[in-house]
């Protein structure tokens, strides 16, 4: 970063590139709460089953990760956000629950219920 | 009810009773964005204070915005930050450092760890300015090798930052270089004193040294150098963003801004919050945290850990911030909020800190080495049932020795939470060395023998089978009766009866 100009394009570059992916392939994202307390409560689990679902359905989506947010209560955390539509947090949820939970929400675009928390304000 | 849903008729994040009262400044992007990769960061106007710092203020802006803002140490001590950043830039010198404790060590608190795993580049951001405001090019972040992932994720972030040149040789094309080191400390508690910690970088033994000189005319390696908290830093990138006003919002007037709390213990909502100072107890105990498990009643919160102290009932309608905490003997802390209920020993609480302070006393100073033991030997005594006449004149009388007398904050403040738990829970002491009784009933040396209502008993039997000592006879069908000599009071017969019948 040669300058203040250079670190403004390249945030810029950023925003751009994202808008771009998503309009030429808009890929549904699944983001599991990494940090320790997520971790310590499942969450490697969970982003195996994520991955073991993704891989059976042959899925294209991308899948990342992020810390944690707060509710350590409701640990392990996975967030679904499918394109032009906000993102999703599900909480408590164990290994056997990921496959209905993605099924559900990629597919049919349907909220479960039972695990459901709250969407996030973009 | 229906098992599936619109994404329409699910609440927004800040219309959840967790979130309503919080204000998220320094954990802003935790939870949203990807810590590994710094992109993310940047997208989210990341590194625009340091850009903003570096390329358009001068170093006394920085301090002076700094100084506007209020900003007070969050690590505990509540210095104000501004004036930290002002000795250690008066302080001559060639070569300055800064310096991130990132040593957190409170039992029950992890918002240095939620911070450092969840949003990296936020700290690193917040120590660039704090450089530039000083004239450092070095820096330090000392963080316990006990928290893995948050050291994996911060020298990601750092390499990351070199290689976009946000750290390294001219930073924004200016004759600003910064470079930030990861010092992995041991685990030691007292290294989270600022001159301890500094030596433990040195890689001396890491005990404190008495100040003046302080860190900012002497510190790493004898040159001038500004330490402060991870939080603290990570507030100072929405500070040069928005300016001093904007985050003069938020707090109260001695105390501006937002702290982050774990909260733990026996609270419904386990977490990590962040709440403007100036919010009451009950706010955030009761309405972001939900109240106490079971629906139990709530006795105390213990704030800022093992320095810190335990806050009785009466105080629930206390507005937070560091001024108020000190008055009634507490303190702010770094954040811990462990919640007690009803069922718990207010004595066995004060042990259970005692216990940590006195393993961790490095054992510099007499006042924490000793006094810290004796007075552990007197809880011990009480919780025991041995506790004598005079015992609990002799712990004030101690712990205010030791709070005068010992070298550095951690022997000043140890004696914290026994005095607290004295002065808001004097019965309890009472109780356990006039009548012999543990009120909460968690002191196993005073429990009473266990009784069975014969009334109540339906002879089933269970009590009998888990008794370890034998102690309880009787026909099946028919009402057992428990021997008081052989009972040794561990309560297993009363936890499987299954009506209750057993009590002490």
């Amino acid at each position: 970063m040669k300058s203040f100009s250079e670190l403004k394009e390249y945030q810029n570059e950023i925003s751009e590139k994202k808008k771009n992916n998503q309009k030429i392939d808009d890929k549904p994202e699944i983001i599991i709460g990494m940090g320790t307390c997520g971790i310590a409560a499942g969450a490697k689990k969970i982003r195996n089953a994520v991955v073991d679902v993704v891989k059976e359905k042959n899925l294209d989506v991308k899948i990342t990760e992020t810390g944690c947010i707060g509710m350590c209560e409701k640990e392990p955390l996975m967030d679904i956000k499918m394109p032009g539509m906000e993102r999703v947090t599900y909480g408590e949820i164990e290994e056997s629950d990921v496959k209905r939970i993605i099924n559900k929400h990629v597919f049919e675009k349907k909220i479960v219920k039972e695990f459901a928390i709250a969407r996030i304000l973009e | 009810m229906k098992e599936y849903t619109a994404i329409k008729e699910l609440p927004y994040y800040e219309e959840l009773d967790f979130y309503k009262k919080q204000k998220r400044i320094v954990l802003q992007n935790c939870g949203l964005i990807d810590p590994e990769k710094i992109d993310d960061y940047i997208e989210k106007k990341g590194y625009q204070a340091a850009a903003k710092a570096i390329t358009q203020m001068k170093s006394k802006e920085i301090i002076e915005e700094v100084k506007k803002s209020g900003l007070r140490g969050r690590g505990g001590g509540g210095f104000p930050t501004g004036l930290k950043w002002q000795f250690a830039k008066d302080a001559e010198g060639e070569k300055k450092y800064i310096v991130c404790n990132a040593d957190e060590g409170d039992p029950g608190a992890f918002m240095d760890r939620s911070l450092l795993e969840g949003d990296p580049h936020k700290l690193l951001e917040g120590m660039m300015i704090a450089a530039y405001a000083i004239d450092a090019d070095e820096g330090y972040i000392y963080v316990r090798a006990e928290y893995p992932l948050a050291i994996r994720r911060l020298k990601k972030a750092i390499s990351q930052a070199e290689e976009l040149g946000l750290l390294g040789e001219n930073i924004f094309g200016t004759e600003f270089n910064f470079k930030i080191h990861i010092k992995e400390g041991a685990g030691a508690f007292v290294c989270g004193e600022e001159t301890a910690l500094m030596a433990s970088i040195e890689g001396k033994r890491g005990t404190p040294t008495s100040r003046p000189p302080y860190p900012a005319q002497s510190g790493l390696w004898g040159k001038p150098t500004n330490i402060n908290n991870v939080e603290t830093y990570a507030n100072i990138p929405f500070i040069i963003d928005n300016g001093a006003e904007e985050f003069n919002k938020f707090g109260t007037e001695n105390s501006s801004g937002t702290k982050v709390f774990a909260l733990t213990g026996k609270i419904k909502n386990t977490g990590l919050v962040e709440v403007p100072m100036g919010l009451s107890l009950r706010d955030i105990i009761y309405d972001i945290g939900g109240g106490i498990t079971d629906d139990k009643g709530f006795k105390a919160v213990q704030t800022g850990g093992p320095s810190g102290g335990c806050i009785p009932a009466e105080q629930l309608d206390l507005k937070i911030d560091y001024d108020s905490l000190k008055e009634i003997g507490a303190m702010m802390g770094s954040g811990g909020m462990v919640v007690m209920d009803e069922d718990t020993c207010m004595v066995d609480v004060a042990r259970f800190f005692l216990t940590f302070t006195q393993s961790e006393s490095c054992g510099k100073c007499t006042p924490c080495r000793l006094g810290t033991k004796r007075m552990l030997e007197i809880l011990e005594r009480i919780t025991e049932g041995e506790g004598k006449k005079g015992d609990i004149e002799k712990l004030e009388q101690l712990g205010k020795v030791i709070k005068e007398a010992s070298l550095c904050g951690l022997g000043q403040t140890a004696p914290n939470p026994v005095l607290t738990t004295i002065k808001y829970f004097r019965d309890e002491y009472e109780a356990h060395i006039n009548d012999k009784k543990c009120p909460a009933g968690q002191c196993d040396a005073l429990k009473g023998s266990y009784v069975i209502d014969e009334d109540h008993c339906i002879g089933c039997g269970q009590c009998k089978t888990v008794c370890p000592a034998d102690a309880i006879t009787g026909k099946k069908q028919k009402a057992h009766t428990i021997d008081p000599e052989a009972c040794i009071s561990c309560g297993a017969c009363a936890e499987v009866c299954p009506v209750n019948a057993i009590s002490n």
